[in-house]
């Protein structure tokens, strides 16, 4: 089986089902024509202009190129997990955190996977490493994102508990130890209900691009296997990271609880 | 036998403090609310940032280390917070002497926390505070919420456990019979300034 190339006309037959739906939003008053037409066209820009640096970078292949690729992704993805915190830690540790976490799972998870796993020669192959690590980096993002979220939400909410644990003399990973615990598992609800739905209710997308592209559906299991491990393991790895470093931001080096370093929430 | 000395020492909007508290003696604090009384006792036992210095016997707060130094310097804030169900799974080594003093049995340790009255509360608190045998009590209002038959049992059990342990005392209360009766001196907030009160 071949891939089948899609031509403009088809994809206009898809746009033009969103043109519909707009359609019917503006008829019915939802409100959300616009909305949905800028987003349509995001995915279309978007998606393009990736497909035409990929087209070159894989062309060329140069690991610099590459190396500059990876580490705007490591910040967009960051930004995006600042973004998503009500309560952001001031200054540098807003992106801090992030940067640093999710360096140390995905990059660390793609690493792994490249050089043992794949065998993939060289490593640093732009046809394997960026859809691995933009895989890795995209699931770590909602993950870390979550944990911090929860972590300060709660710091700030259960402050007069952990101070009073403060003040009976306990120290302050005693002092947060729940709320450390619960971040962790707010991060990794998403990836135990993606492992758990896995085949049964949802076909993961890239299990449903390989079979389409005409892999074996044996082999498009196998590889989505592989991607679902690594990357809880790097959710795992990477909100663990984010929730120690984040969590000992919040104490000073008298213990004292900081919550001044957070910032107060918009709205 | 504790002697408690604060040198400079800068909370918020007042002058520097200079005090020293003998061991075995108490000063009452009082004055508007938001001058900084709390803020102070916060300073000391080191829950928040600040200039100058508190001593222990002679040793610099920054030199033991942070839960050690609260351990010993116990503050028991206005309000107390709980972070159990149970009363019990916030006491290590509850001692029943000291709960049938407040009006308590040992069996309240089985009792939700959230059932409990705030005067109630108030009470547990301190008798968790004393748990950790501090050797310095800084107490905000402790008998806030009290009817006065428990007001008069906690002042018993404080003036006891001091003078039986000779402990420093900084009590902040806005009872005047408060202020005679259980302590030395009495120190007023004056704009921005701590004031030694001669009793009139």
């Amino acid at each position: 089986m071949e891939l089948i190339q899609l031509t403009p006309w088809d994809l206009s037959i898809a746009a033009m089902l969103v043109l519909l739906l707009a359609g019917l939003s503006f008829h019915l008053r939802l409100g959300i024509e616009k909305r949905l037409l800028i987003a349509a066209l995001r995915t279309a820009v978007q998606l393009s202009l990736l497909g035409l640096v990929l087209k070159v970078i894989f062309a060329q292949s140069n690991p610099i190129t590459i190396g500059l690729l990876t580490l705007f992704m490591l910040l967009v993805a960051s930004y995006e997990v600042m973004n998503r915190q009500q309560r952001r830690y001031q200054g540098f540790w807003g992106m801090g955190v992030g940067v640093l976490s999710m360096f140390l799972s995905s990059f660390s998870v793609t690493l792994l996977a490249l050089l043992v796993i794949l065998q993939v020669d060289p490593w640093y192959a732009p046809q394997y490493l960026i859809p691995l690590l933009g895989m890795m980096l995209g699931n770590t993002m909602t993950g870390v994102a979550l944990s911090l979220d929860s972590l300060n939400q709660n710091a700030w909410q259960q402050r007069a508990s952990i101070e009073a644990r403060l003040m009976l003399g306990h120290d302050w990973q005693t002092a947060i130890a729940e709320i450390r615990r619960n971040a962790l598992r707010t991060g990794l609800i998403p990836i135990l209900n993606a492992m758990a739905a896995a085949g049964v209710v949802s076909i993961p997308g890239m299990m449903t691009g390989q079979i389409l592209a005409g892999s074996p559906p044996l082999e498009a299991a196998k590889y989505q296997i592989l991607i679902l491990f690594l990357v809880s393991a790097s959710i795992g790895l990477g909100s663990m990271t984010a929730i120690w470093v984040g969590s000992k931001h919040l104490f000073d080096e008298r213990q004292r609880l900081r919550l001044d370093r957070l910032t107060k929430p918009k709205r | 036998m504790s002697r408690l000395s604060l040198c400079n020492l800068q909370v918020q909007q007042l002058l520097p403090i200079n005090l020293e508290i003998p061991a075995g003696h108490c000063i009452t604090l009082s004055g508007p609310s938001g001058c900084g009384k709390t803020r102070l006792l916060r300073a000391i036992a080191d829950l928040d940032p600040h200039q100058g210095e508190v001593w222990l016997n002679g040793i610099a707060q920054r030199e033991i280390p942070a839960p050690q130094w609260r351990r010993r310097v116990g503050y028991l804030p206005a309000e107390s917070a709980w972070w159990r169900e149970r009363v019990g799974d916030h006491f290590l080594n509850p001692d029943s002497k000291l709960f049938e003093m407040l009006g308590f049995t040992l069996e309240w340790l089985e009792r939700e926390v959230s059932r409990l009255s705030t005067g109630e509360r108030q009470r547990l608190a301190l008798l968790r505070l004393l748990g950790n045998e501090p050797e310095v009590l800084l107490l905000d209002e402790p008998t806030a919420n009290l009817d006065q038959a428990n007001a008069r049992r906690v002042e018993q059990l404080i003036s006891d456990y001091r003078q039986m342990r000779q402990v420093a005392v900084i009590w902040v209360t806005h009872s005047d019979q408060q202020h005679k009766n259980n302590s030395t001196h009495h120190y007023c907030f004056k704009d921005d300034k701590l004031e030694l009160h001669a009793w009139s």
